[in-house]
């Protein structure tokens, strides 16, 4: 992406594109055209001088390195960058209240679908049937189905015309919520269920500021097999 | 407080630090409201209504608007009253980045540390827990250094994001002192905190709605013997 508003080497991400967050701060970043130089990181294994030294506190990938200084953890970053380049578009609302209601979904978002993904993928634990985790996937996907319709406004995006704050933090996991579908025979972005959000993954996922930051699809789906294999 | 008290709403429980950052930002933008007091584990119709995702407590009502999430009810309340009092995360990006990372760090690693010690069955694994929410208390130390820049709170010359953060969970840190007999906020090895914590448990923004250490140790031996 041409660099507009940063010099090269101010603006470095630290990643891996696999990771739903660090895509989280790759669509940011492109939203606001911002140059950047991704750096990869083998995070399974020995990790970097600069990861450890950026990331002391959790030694985790995504890390945005601006002009020397670390800022980590997903929904921050992206916070980080949205405050920091100002040109349009804006990521999160600019009412208080509609950023209160991003926020608490991104908090959802964070707190279910990490769950869901590695549950499918390494197996529900102890007490739990695939079947309940399924229908957990299920109503979690009706919540935002509701979100997206209040939040849209009757437009494109959970951010009205342009992609914000809650489009990222959700957009980010489609590929791999489409690769457990494939693999685990579930489907959560049903078109009978989730109708908005269906059009809404769509749309997302065609947007240039997503394009570079994702896997292509068959990528997430042999990830998956290949986890899952390993699991048992 | 150009509003009347009516439109702002706060339902919570006293003993519950998430429902104090809330009172304790509302408190330094000068902002009245109507305390919504449910016992602990209640679930009121309004409640359920306000919060259905999660049924928990605290939730701010402004002009019947339900607010969820502590801190993102502290960070509503900066936004909603920009022009009261004094601002609660700092102007610069990467500090409010900074705040952000901490107040993160404070509820996903440390606060589970401090829950650790309560659950704690042996005292093998009370040592643990304790020796964990002590180096989590260290990089906080740090954290303060660098955040206050020889300042009073994190927030510098005024209560701030991290102080509401963390400062809400001096009342249950200190009956867990107390019932174990470990230090935690300990003036040797976190000698900034230590002083922090008394500064914060004074300040008039959240001495009033501070629970009492006594207070606190006879709901938590009720809550025990259930």
């Amino acid at each position: 992406m041409a660099a507009v508003s940063a010099t090269t080497g101010e603006v470095k991400l630290l990643g891996l594109w696999r990771s739903p967050y660090v895509t989280r701060v790759g669509i940011a970043l492109n939203l606001k055209k911002v140059g950047y130089e991704f750096v990869q990181e083998e995070v399974q294994g020995q990790k970097s001088e600069i990861l450890l030294k950026s990331n002391p506190v959790y030694k985790k990938i995504p890390v945005l390195i601006h002009q020397g200084k670390p800022v980590c953890e997903s929904a921050i970053i992206v916070e980080y960058i949205d405050e920091i380049w100002t040109s349009e578009p804006p990521i999160l609302p600019s009412h208080p209240f509609d950023r209160a209601v991003a926020r608490f979904w991104v908090t959802y978002i964070d707190d279910k679908l990490l769950a869901l993904v590695r549950t499918l993928v390494f197996g529900a634990t102890e007490g739990t049937s695939k079947a309940e985790v399924a229908d957990g996937g299920a109503e979690a996907f009706q919540l935002l189905e509701e979100a997206f319709a209040k939040c849209s406004h009757g437009k494109e995006y959970f951010g009205g015309d342009t992609i914000g704050y809650l489009d990222i933090a959700l957009g980010c996991w489609l590929g791999w919520i489409k690769a457990v579908e494939d693999v685990s025979n579930i489907k959560f972005l049903d078109e009978k269920k989730v109708p908005l959000l269906v059009g809404w993954a769509e749309r997302f996922l065609q947007n240039e500021a997503v394009k570079g930051t994702m896997l292509e699809a068959d990528e997430y789906v042999q990830r998956v097999k290949n986890l899952s294999a390993s699991a048992r | 407080m150009a509003e009347a008290a009516g439109e702002v709403r706060l339902i919570g429980a006293w003993p519950s630090p998430y429902v104090l950052r809330p009172r304790v930002a509302l408190n330094l933008k000068g902002v009245e409201y109507e305390f919504l007091e449910v016992t602990f584990g209640e679930k009121s119709e309004l409640l359920l209504r306000s919060n259905p995702v999660y049924k928990k407590i605290p939730v701010l009502l402004h002009h019947d608007k339900p607010v969820c999430e502590s801190m993102i009810i502290v960070e509503y309340v900066d936004g909603a009253w920009a022009n009261s009092g004094h601002a609660i995360l700092p102007a610069d990006p990467y500090e409010r980045a900074l705040h952000r990372f901490w107040a993160v760090y404070i509820d996903d690693k440390w606060f589970p540390s401090m829950v650790g010690i309560g659950k704690a069955e042996t005292e093998e694994a009370k040592a643990e827990s304790a020796e964990q929410a002590r180096a989590g208390l260290k990089l906080l130390e740090e954290a303060f250094e660098k955040l206050s820049k020889g300042k009073a709170f994190f927030g510098g010359d005024t209560i701030g994001y991290v102080d509401i953060a963390l400062g809400a969970h001096l009342g249950w840190a200190k009956v867990i002192e107390q019932m174990t007999g470990l230090k935690l906020f300990d003036e040797e090895k976190t000698p900034l905190l230590a002083v922090w914590a008394e500064r914060f448990c004074n300040h008039e923004a959240a001495k009033e709605v501070m629970p009492e250490t006594e207070k606190l140790m006879e709901y938590a031996k009720i809550r025990l013997g259930k």
